[in-house]
């Protein structure tokens, strides 16, 4: 445990290291989610409008 | 093979398809071990101590800042002269990326700021040109949304971004133009890098792994802007109709 509290403590420096990691991960994992999020739904929203056309007997764009 | 090939945005959907899961894993299996070296293999630096460790976020987060613009302002170029169809679409896409990676390179260099210069900001050229780097990005996003027709938006974005473009070179060689706080490069740089191997290497794990980010993240949203392009279409044909 002793080493695992001696890595945590960053030689003293953990108030600024781990927000520093933290904040990166952070942004990064939100950017990543919310890009993936709107990818998808512009994929079911495109799926959905063109099997409205097909079911209405139009032509594929 | 011309550079109109890949401008087939079916051709670029089916490609980005198979690209995107691949450049996702790369991602998350760099980024593992990229910060298990950068927290616990990386040795803590003779003057500096462990806070040394932050260079291992915050200098890969400010190249691909530089890197995320210069992207966007070449797409961007490369949508005016040669009405590239895809390429606006990349310039858009790559812009909240390089934004959120300016943000984090402020913000980081900020935190190792405090222990080692002993101030979070100081006003000086790299600092400054970092700080206008990330008002550009939000300014060409803005000006993206301000603009109602997407042909008038892309364009006028282009020339902002085309505009901006000066701030490159600018923050790149701020350290040995004017006297500043921020220490000069140590990787690329005219001799070869100034840094061990032990540094080096995370280092460069890291860089890649914000790399392969910012593929899986481009296609992503190229991909979404291109579906959101096709309902505008549809719904255009629709109405005309």
């Amino acid at each position: 445990m002793g080493n695992m509290e001696q890595f945590l403590s960053m030689g003293g420096y953990a108030g600024f290291i781990w927000p520093a990691f933290g904040i990166v991960l952070i942004v990064m994992a939100f950017l990543w989610i919310a890009s993936m999020r709107s990818w998808r739904k512009s994929e079911q929203a495109l799926a959905s409008l063109r099997q409205h056309r097909r079911q209405r007997g139009d032509i594929e764009e | 093979m011309s550079i109109h090939y890949f401008a087939n945005p079916a051709r670029f959907t089916r490609l980005a398809g198979r690209i995107q899961p691949w450049a996702g894993g790369l991602t998350a299996v760099l980024l593992l071990i990229g910060l298990y070296m950068a927290l616990v293999e990386a040795p803590a630096d003779y003057q500096q101590g462990d806070t040394v460790r932050i260079m291992f976020v915050h200098v890969p987060a400010a190249w691909m800042a530089m890197f995320c613009y210069t992207f966007l302002a070449v797409a961007s170029a490369v949508a005016l002269i040669w009405r590239h169809p895809l390429a606006d679409l990349a310039a858009k896409a790559s812009a909240p990326i390089g934004a959120s990676f300016t943000f984090l390179a402020l913000v980081t260099g900020s935190i190792w700021g405090k222990p080692m210069w002993g101030t979070w900001w100081v006003w000086d050229a790299r600092l400054t040109s970092v700080l206008i780097l990330f008002f550009l990005y939000l300014g060409y996003m803005a000006l993206w949304e301000a603009i109602e027709d997407g042909q008038k938006a892309g364009k006028a974005a282009a020339v902002l971004a085309l505009v901006g473009a000066v701030n490159v070179p600018i923050i790149k060689f701020s350290v040995d133009w004017w006297n500043t706080l921020h220490q000069p490069a140590s990787v690329l740089r005219m001799d070869g890098p100034a840094i061990h191997s032990s540094m080096l290497w995370p280092l460069l794990i890291m860089a890649l792994a914000f790399k392969a980010y910012f593929v899986t993240l481009l296609l992503a949203r190229m991909r979404m802007e291109l579906n959101l392009r096709r309902i505008r279409a549809m719904r255009l044909a629709e109405r005309t109709s």
